[in-house]
């Protein structure tokens, strides 16, 4: 299991001896996060690292996951695909059976959430879980780790008399924010170094990746790694790849995405993709498991010009993988991408596929701008968007709630161990 | 020059910034000028120095957000360059800054014809800052030490020392000069030269290079 001193080589001991001294009022403290399942999706993935960390610091931590049955996990879709905007059908009898869910699980749980001092919530699922719990002594905090600028009204108003009835909110981007009663703070997403997916590899590894998809080591080659969905624009990609095909005709593609099969739409796409790249040899499309986490790390490291075309993006952290492995990134021009890539800095951003090709083709023909370039965008992760840097916002938000809405809040020396 | 026992040594402090959505957006010069009339003065303070800690390159075109927005969304390059040449050091408190803002865009709407827009995505979102500062342990006990201890800072511990002091301080000055000013005027030329440096333009970084910087080039001359 990763300890939280694992991250002194990465981050510097500073942050680590920070992270310490900000956890201090916090050590003791009886702490449950909660969500809806313990494998599978990014939350899972995020809680399965920051619950050891946070135990590492001394805070009393669990993690509880909801249990339910096949219709309240459709229900509990229906409300994720409405809070991103998409028009879903919210019956009496789906929404009787959210709450019924709900309240099961308040019975399995109520004694440990009551005790707690503090109950983080993590997405829709489990959003009833307060209502059940009267004695509750601690303060409720609800996560949300879904694009909500622009949700479908009558989900967001049903789920917002639930929300409502918290101490805080934390959401990813001011964009997502909504008007609510309490305060709501703001966490950028964050990926982790340590991870099978962000992990130095040797060039050996990322040799033998390339060799283990058909691809030529000895050729450039340009990658998008996301799912196949028509946000993240793959068509625009294999358009901006002819493009630079024509002057730089060794090039090579990969479109590189997880599994589509529970996505109608995503097979859709991924079938007008595979018809789009037509028999061009040099087209990789190659649809992965959610575990293929060390080739997803190897492809990004092997390509020459990483591209992350999204029409529209929550925050883009594939975009993040990139730049911390010192790629430049071509992206779109949306969302949480303009906060990773800035022109000439860490890549560029396009609002076309030409744009995606002018600026591909100036990263091949510049490999040591390129490399420039990839340097400070190590960097600016390093800075911004490790998981350490979540971890302290964690504990910033405690801090916060024990002193309560004061904008300034000092805490004192460290008494002796 | 040696240390003062009689005089407290410097306390070196961090903070962390915790950003907080008001929920306020604007997407016109109107809007934005509305919402400042009652905006909380911790969403001035974030747009003015909070931005400091945030993701950032060298040499940012404008040098506090509201500048940045009204180049970048509404492409008004005459009022971006009016807000970005304001020096919040020179309103006595954020009451005051706040005021200086509406001044400039209020004049600046009687002048225009049709207010530009924003596209939906380029929305300006007040946001406002709650700061925990916490005492790391150290302590520097003579100005000396500080040549040292500079470069060994953290970027928040500058931040807090040299930018937030600015706003935190009545006499509205880093906590350096406010140190220094202890000794009486033995350092007044230091404290001179801590004045001039400007630390909007630039990461924080650079920031600790050139106070460092500064440092050794002051020691050097007078031993």
């Amino acid at each position: 299991m990763t300890s939280i001193q694992d991250y002194v080589p990465v981050t510097g001991e500073d942050v680590i001896d920070r992270l310490y001294e900000i956890a201090r009022p916090l050590r003791g403290m009886k702490v449950v996060h909660v969500n809806s399942t313990h494998v599978g999706g990014g939350v899972a993935e995020i809680l399965s690292k920051l619950v050891p960390l946070q135990k590492d610091l001394g805070l009393d931590v669990r993690w509880e996951v909801i249990r339910g049955e096949e219709r309240f996990f459709q229900v509990t879709k229906s409300f994720h695909n409405g809070l991103q905007g998409i028009p879903v059908p919210l019956g009496d009898t789906l929404l009787k059976v959210y709450e019924e869910v709900g309240a099961q699980n308040a019975e399995r749980l109520r004694s440990i959430l009551e005790a707690a001092d503090i109950v983080i919530i993590h997405d829709p699922q489990p959003l009833p879980l307060l209502r059940s719990c009267p004695n509750r002594k601690g303060k409720w905090i609800w996560r949300c780790h879904i694009d909500l600028s622009h949700p479908y009204r009558p989900v967001w108003k049903y789920l917002r008399n639930f929300v409502m009835e918290y101490d805080a909110s934390i959401f990813s981007l001011a964009d997502f924010a909504q008007p609510l009663p309490q305060t709501q703070y703001l966490m950028q997403p964050s990926i982790d170094p340590l991870s099978q997916k962000n992990m130095d590899l040797t060039q050996e590894e990322v040799h033998a990746v390339k060799l283990q998809f058909g691809l030529d080591p000895d050729r450039p080659i340009m990658l998008q790694v996301s799912r196949f969905d028509r946000f993240k624009d793959p068509l625009g990609v294999l358009k901006a790849y002819r493009l630079v095909k024509s002057f730089v005709p060794s090039l090579q593609l990969i479109l590189a995405g997880g599994g589509a099969t529970d996505d109608p739409e995503g097979e859709e796409v991924l079938t007008d993709v595979r018809n789009g790249a037509g028999t061009d040899k040099d087209i990789h499309v190659l649809l992965f498991p959610p575990y293929s986490h060390l080739i997803i790390n190897a492809l990004q490291r092997g390509a020459d010009v990483v591209v992350q075309k999204s029409l529209k993006e929550g925050f883009g952290l594939t975009v993040t993988e990139a730049l911390w492995k010192g790629k430049p990134v071509i992206g779109g021009d949306a969302g949480g991408i303009r906060l990773q890539v800035v022109n000439y800095q860490t890549g560029f951003l396009v609002k076309t596929p030409e744009g995606a090709a002018l600026r591909a083709r100036y990263l091949l023909r510049h490999p040591d701008k390129a490399l420039k370039m990839g340097r400070i965008a190590k960097e600016l992760v390093r800075q911004n968007f490790l998981l350490t840097r979540n971890l302290q916002e964690y504990l910033s938000i405690l801090v916060a709630l024990i002193y309560g809405d004061q904008e300034r809040i000092e805490l004192q020396l460290k008494s002796a161990p | 020059m040696f240390a003062n026992a009689a005089i407290e040594p410097f306390v070196v402090k961090e903070c962390a910034l915790l950003t907080i959505a008001t929920g306020k957006r604007a997407r016109n010069l109107k809007e934005i000028t509305d919402h400042l009339l009652t905006i909380h003065q911790g969403s001035i303070y974030h747009h003015f120095w909070g931005r400091l800690l945030r993701p950032r390159f060298a040499d940012p075109e404008y040098n506090n957000d509201f500048a940045e927005w009204v180049h970048s969304a509404l492409q008004d390059d005459i009022l971006a360059e009016r807000l970005s040449i304001m020096n919040p050091e020179a309103f006595a408190d954020l009451e005051s800054l706040r005021q200086g803002l509406l001044e400039i865009m209020e004049q600046r709407l009687d002048e225009i014809e049709m207010v530009a827009w924003a596209k939906r995505d380029m929305q300006f979102h007040f946001v406002r800052s709650q700061i925990i500062v916490f005492d790391t342990g150290e302590r520097i006990e003579g100005p000396e030490y500080l040549v040292e201890a500079l470069p060994k800072l953290s970027v928040r511990s500058v931040f807090y020392h040299f930018i937030d002091a600015r706003h935190r301080r009545p006499e509205m000055m880093d906590d350096f000069r406010s140190w220094l000013r202890s000794y009486g005027d033995d350092y007044d030329d230091l404290c001179s030269q801590l004045a001039s440096v400007d630390p909007y333009f630039g990461s924080l970084v650079e920031l600790r290079t050139q106070l460092t910087n500064l440092f050794v080039n002051y020691f050097r001359s007078v031993s």
